[in-house]
């Protein structure tokens, strides 16, 4: 296993097109935690995690993985050190669903034109089971449904074996089973000591998972720590413009949107 | 089936093809006249022939699967970056201009400038970006231009001679070139083709998108130079000494893909000696099929091309449009 290190970022600024994305956001994320990124459509929740996996070089203010700038990294090693999981489902290509999890180990030196080691075979067949992909393993993925597709990309992301995971809505679309299957993924994965950030919309797993929390709203932090300090009525209020509920059910902490406040 | 299996087939069908053209002439499969006059055809007229077949067709069918796993589009063939339009541009105006007549190696020389001029043109339209459809754009925006260009030459044409000259050398052929032509063309062919086959892992990263290709260590900005290069080189060579050859560097790479894994960096060297394959056997069949040697080559591969991409299509929609 890659070891992890501690990603941090300061002052981060991101402007496209002449429009402020991301304004002066600090982030820092230890190994062994697992933080939600959450906040409205449009708050600039992409933008900051393609900005901490090392893709988007930031306008002002620098990422640093340990002691070193991410910008100034090789990018196979920033690939061993961080794996990225795009919103993006697409696959271009009817390749076979062991074939795109193969993928993950390209930063290992690995690959279809050079042969598998014993290690990358283990580490997709390790990622394959961890998302109960399993069975399908030898259909295209182009045959797949969209919750199938997104727990392949996620097996791709988890078979590169970095220390740090970053991963864009990777609930998004999956069936209940499989959405409470891949938090506990998440947390197991922390539990070895590697750091896990998730961006997502279902705020009641987010604060049943995810000990951090970190809220944007308009490019900027709106609130930070621990997910039950973050993620609060009147915080969500302010946020997203609902009035929500936190209830408990069955131990079970339940962010309820209520309304839309006028 | 088995990728090494799938090369050694092919291998084996690109070397056939190349004996078989060696050893065919315009009129059957011997070779008449005294051993000296044997020694002259055989070296000077089918060698020639021979080894271009070889190298322009492999170089079309790598250039093909290169450009269709980086734009990550099934319709990409050679031509689309508008670098062999500038080729054809080259040579036309060679010929246009008379230079062609006076200067020995005019064409090709015209062509590779033309060639470069293209490559040039692409490189600042296309901009400083990483994304494909600028690069797309800036490619049909060159072969259009070149395109316009050489029916300008056309139109302008000195006499009706100059005329059916350019239009016979569009159509793409590998008769009456010599080894001079293969010397000129072979080193910048393959110094292209070994950039066009370095990118087999960064087009593999490619099947998952641009962000995650970039998470899996491409360098796209890298991955665009070396695509671009190579393909001016290859391409460009290859257009410069023989002409348009069409539909080569689209139909290969479809055609083979189902036989491998579905990896577009797994298709390249298919799909280099598919082309190198299918290039000397159609320039076979036209020796047949055309001794007197008024059936171009180009025309051949359109000819073959065209009803064998409708029956693709037509075979596999479902699969490419899902």
């Amino acid at each position: 296993m890659s070891r992890a290190t501690t990603l941090s970022a300061s002052g981060i600024g991101v402007r496209l097109g002449g429009r402020e994305i991301l304004r002066d956001i600090a982030f820092t994320i230890s190994p062994g935690e697992l933080i939600a990124v959450a906040g409205p459509n449009g708050a600039g929740k992409s933008t900051l995690l393609r900005v901490l996996a090392g893709l988007t070089p930031p306008d002002a203010g620098s990422v640093r993985l340990g002691d070193m700038d991410v910008r100034t990294m090789d990018r196979r090693s920033l690939g061993r050190a961080i794996a990225y999981l795009p919103q993006d489902r697409t696959v271009h290509w009817p390749l076979k669903v062991r074939a795109v999890v193969a993928l993950g180990r390209i930063p290992h030196g690995s690959g279809p034109q050079r042969g598998e080691s014993d290690i990358d075979r283990a580490m997709i067949q390790a990622a394959l089971k961890q998302t109960d992909t399993e069975a399908l393993a030898d259909r295209s993925i182009g045959e797949l449904s969209g919750g199938e597709r997104a727990r392949v990309l996620i097996a791709r992301a988890l078979a590169q074996d970095a220390g740090i995971l970053i991963a864009d809505e990777p609930a998004a679309g999956l069936d209940p089973a499989h959405a409470l299957a891949l938090f506990e993924t998440f947390v197991a994965i922390a539990a070895q000591g590697r750091a896990v950030i998730v961006a997502l919309h279902d705020l009641s797993l987010a604060l049943r998972y995810c000990p951090g929390a970190v809220l944007l709203k308009d490019g900027e932090v709106a609130a930070s720590g621990h997910a039950r300090d973050v993620l609060t009525e009147p915080m969500i209020a302010r946020v997203y413009g609902i009035t929500a509920k936190i209830a408990e059910v069955a131990g079970v902490p339940c962010v309820i949107p209520v309304s839309v406040r006028p | 089936m088995n990728a090494m299996r799938l090369a050694a087939l092919l291998g084996c069908a690109a070397l056939a093809a190349l004996l078989l053209s060696l050893f065919t002439g315009v009129d059957g499969f011997t070779v008449a006249g005294s051993a000296e006059a044997r020694r002259m055809i055989l070296l000077e007229v089918r060698l020639p022939r021979a080894l271009l077949g070889f190298m322009v067709g492999g170089t079309l069918g790598l250039a093909g699967a290169v450009l269709q796993g980086y734009l990550r589009n099934p319709l990409a063939e050679p031509g689309i970056l508008g670098i062999s339009g500038g080729a054809a541009l080259g040579a036309v105006i060679a010929i246009h201009s008379g230079l062609a007549q006076v200067v020995a190696l005019a064409l090709p020389l015209a062509g590779l400038t033309g060639a470069a001029l293209a490559t040039l043109a692409l490189t600042v339209l296309a901009g400083r970006g990483t994304g494909s459809v600028t690069l797309i754009l800036a490619g049909v925006a060159v072969s259009s231009l070149a395109a316009a260009l050489t029916s300008l030459a056309l139109n302008l044409a000195p006499n009706p001679f100059a005329a059916s000259e350019m239009l016979y050398w569009l159509m793409g052929s590998l008769t009456d070139r010599s080894l001079t032509h293969v010397w000129l063309a072979a080193p910048l062919m393959a110094i292209g083709c070994l950039l066009l086959a370095s990118t087999a892992r960064d087009l593999d990263a490619l099947s998952l998108g641009e962000a995650a290709a970039q998470n899996l260590g491409v360098d796209p900005t890298r991955l665009r130079w070396v695509v671009v290069s190579g393909t001016a080189l290859a391409v460009g060579a290859a257009t410069a000494v023989c002409g348009a050859i069409s539909f080569v560097g689209l139909m290969v790479p479809h055609l083979l893909r189902p036989l491998t894994s579905g990896e577009p960096g797994q298709l390249l060297l298919p799909s280099f000696l598919g082309g190198a394959a299918l290039v000397l056997l159609a320039d076979v069949a036209l020796r047949i099929l055309s001794p007197m040697g008024d059936l171009r080559l180009g025309v051949l591969t359109a000819l073959i091309g065209a009803p064998f991409f409708l029956w693709l299509v037509l075979s596999r929609r479902t699969e490419l449009a899902p």
